[in-house]
């Protein structure tokens, strides 16, 4: 593949004659399959069509992590791609790389191209700003949690389907019925510390790390064991032991329990929506995210997970064109709106939204607007912006490992964040030294 | 007089030997050389800057605690997945070499495995062992029996060990075979004749003139269960849960790729590498003294 690329490089720089016949080709790393993946070459083919001056290559390098290795590795070696997908916890680790990229906002500016940031959503465009307010990234796809409902097992437990969930008291209500009706799986989640922590940090309007949660400085040390938060994940252990909450693994796991129709309630990003749809062969329902009544502020706003596209230095203006051409392509409404529609990511921009709602998707799909609704109706706060750390893939894990502990029962959960703190700090010492 | 064959000059020898010397120079100085270098940094990860930290890199691993365990944890699994390995290897052997018909259906059976990647043996258990799908699960399950090796530090590194132990079964059994067939049948008849039972026969003369293989296996099983197993413990627990099975290459490598902290990562393989250098003293000091050859 890269012999083909640098053999069209060669006959491109040997046929300069025909320079202005030839084509600017860009090349963009991404970390989708399947589904999504299919979604994607059809943008890039959209694209492509649709204009005869760039060629954009769209090639897949693995799940997020070996996304962004490979651009790293690219990097390295000189021969990294315009665009690099990186998910929303390689963000720290882009931005402190001042030379191996190139900021959206510059790239725009210097392009010439028409580039409004208040075109996107609040919560989607604080997520990859720096304090001054300029746009480093392109957000691309951003999703939010929210809470799915299996409305038969409910039923079968004896209990309304239509039952408030709108607070973790009602939830716990609801748990304790099922359960004495004799299922097996009441709550489980996916993505335990981006929902059960980070989501829940923002919600409640608390911070998950100081400086304004990293956003405001390298030299940022956890809060996520604060009195809030112990209590919601001792409390998720305690279910735990019920046999009320289930646990089924790090990622996305539970998402088979819920599609098979064993768990009644399941956190999970609003981009399981694809999936959920497509499988389940009950009736199911989409809420917003959980919040405990009583706590001051609440519900705030939750935060995005998901990735953006990187712009990486080393490339002639010429390339740099062709990816302001891209991208602008890739923020316009109808695009946005398809992808919000198809996958059940958030749509970034509002334009897009307000297309998806007069094309009447939100009519014919009650629920699919849950997700935008619960980021969009308070603007974002210094808690709820969203988290910048360095190191963040792994103090995840160490955030996971410490969760287990909790939910085997193994350790309180104030030891178990305490502990995931004091472990967390030390890497984010670590980054801040590497990158001083 | 001894009888010492010579070269005339010094080029010819020098160009002999010289693609060895290249070979080791390119694939294990230069890296070793290199990491020992990374390992008094902490690079960016894109390599625009570096900070010179002489020892600090040292001093942050073994002041951290959980680094510490994972020495531990690799010299339990690599104990298990070598005792495992060559124990099963060993009685499959001894079994196939007695067997008269269908002997050779019987052994290339028993060497299929080996043709499996590590990645994909761990894949395989990681079906069966799954804690919602899979066949061994739902057996268990079955027989009252919960498993969920997510959660459950000890049946993480058991199907981990079983998952490496599998495909290197194969190896050690072909080696322990070949040994088997080398041992003169005479010795053994003759002792059969003075009355000795199977156990003592195997015992008092086929184990120790194996022990040659025995000892290679041992150094090859040891540095198999060090390097070669991170596909497996990549694909079944990822090091989890609560890094009971985060063996010093495994760390090596999510300090490395996940974390990007190359400073790090590079000192951890400056320290694995003069560990395996000290086991493998030890091991030919101390064990091969005791081998018959």
């Amino acid at each position: 593949m890269r012999h083909a690329t640098s053999v069209l490089a060669l006959a491109a720089t040997l046929g300069s004659a025909q320079a202005a016949l030839a084509q600017t080709e860009i090349q963009f790393w991404h970390a989708f399959t399947g589904r999504l993946g299919d979604l994607v070459a059809e943008q890039v083919e959209t694209f492509n069509n649709a204009q005869s001056d760039y060629v954009v290559t769209a090639n897949y390098k693995g799940n997020y992590s070996e996304t962004l290795n490979a651009g790293i590795a690219a990097f390295r070696a000189k021969e990294q791609p315009e665009i690099l997908m990186v998910f929303e916890v390689g963000t720290a680790t882009m931005m402190a790389a001042k030379g191996a990229i190139v900021p959206v906002y510059e790239l725009m500016a210097q392009s010439n191209t028409d580039f409004d940031p208040d075109a996107f959503i609040g919560a989607v465009k604080g997520y990859y700003t720096d304090t001054d307010g300029n746009m480093l990234s392109m957000p691309f796809n951003s999703s939010t949690p929210v809470l799915w409902v299996n409305r038969d097992a409910l039923e079968t437990a004896g209990i309304d389907p239509d039952v408030d969930l709108t607070t973790w008291q009602q939830v716990g209500e609801v748990l304790d019925q099922l359960k004495a009706a004799g299922n097996t799986c009441p709550l489980t989640t996916a993505w335990q510390s981006w929902i059960q922590l980070e989501n829940l940090s923002a919600y409640h309007n608390v911070p998950f790390a100081s400086e304004e949660n990293g956003f405001a400085g390298l030299d940022t040390v956890l809060e996520l064991n604060g009195p809030l938060q112990v209590q919601h994940i001792q409390t998720l252990g305690d279910w735990a032991k019920d046999g009320k909450f289930v646990y089924t693994g790090r990622r996305n796991e539970g998402g088979a329990n819920f599609r098979a129709g064993e768990c009644a309630l399941f956190t999970e990003s609003s981009a399981g929506y694809a999936g959920i749809k497509s499988e389940a062969q009950f009736d199911f329902d989409v809420r917003p995210l959980p919040y405990w009544a009583g706590v001051e502020g609440a519900p705030q706003n939750t935060i995005i997970g998901g990735a953006s596209l990187w712009v990486m230095a080393g490339h002639t203006p010429e390339q740099y064109k062709a990816t302001a051409a891209f991208l602008n392509f890739l923020s316009s409404p109808e695009i946005q709106a398809k992808w919000h529609q198809d996958t059940g990511y958030l749509p970034i921009t509002k334009a897009a939204g307000e297309l998806t709602r007069e094309q009447g998707f939100y009519a014919a799909n009650p629920g699919t607007d849950v997700a935008v609704i619960q980021m969009t109706t308070k603007e974002p706060t210094a808690n709820s912006k969203g988290i910048r750390l360095g190191s963040f893939d792994q103090i995840r894990t160490i955030i996971d490992e410490e969760l287990e502990a909790v939910w085997t029962g193994d350790k309180t959960a104030q030891a178990a964040l305490d502990n995931a703190a004091e472990r967390g700090n030390q890497l984010l010492r670590r980054f801040e030294q590497a990158n001083r | 007089m001894e009888k010492r064959v010579t070269f005339k000059g010094l080029w010819l020898p020098i160009l002999l030997v010289l693609p060895q010397i290249v070979i080791t120079a390119v694939f294990f100085f230069y890296p070793a050389g290199k990491a020992v270098w990374q390992s008094l940094f902490i690079p960016d990860p894109f390599g625009l800057s570096m900070q010179y930290v002489g020892l600090g890199n040292f001093e942050f691993l073994l002041s951290d605690p959980y680094y510490r365990a994972s020495f531990v944890t690799t010299a339990v699994f690599s104990t298990l997945v070598t005792a495992v390995s060559m124990g099963v290897a060993l009685y499959l052997a001894v079994l196939a070499d007695r067997l008269i018909k269908g002997s050779g259906t019987y052994r290339t059976l028993l060497i299929w495995p080996y043709a499996v990647a590590p990645a994909v043996a761990g894949v395989l258990w990681l079906f069966m062992f799954n804690t919602r799908v899979g066949v061994v699960t739902w057996y268990l399950g079955q027989l009252g029996y919960d498993w969920n090796h997510v959660l459950n530090p000890r049946e993480a590194m058991g199907l981990v060990v079983v998952a490496s132990a599998w495909g290197r079964i194969s190896y050690n059994f072909l080696f322990f075979l070949a040994g088997l067939q080398a041992i003169p049948r005479s010795v053994i008849e003759a002792a059969a004749i003075d009355g000795a039972r199977f156990w003592t026969r195997f015992r008092t003369i086929v184990f120790p003139l194996l022990s040659p293989t025995t000892f290679f296996l041992l150094v090859v099983n040891i540095v198999y269960a060090f390097f070669e197993t991170f596909g497996v413990i990549h694909t079944i627990t990822s090091g989890g849960p609560q890094q009971a099975t985060t063996i010093l290459v495994y760390k090596v490598y999510s300090d490395g790729f996940i974390g990007q902290d190359l400073g790090s990562s590079a000192a951890q393989s400056v320290i694995l590498l003069v560990l395996v250098s000290i086991l493998t003293v030890i091991q030919f000091r101390y064990l091969e003294r005791r081998v018959h050859y």
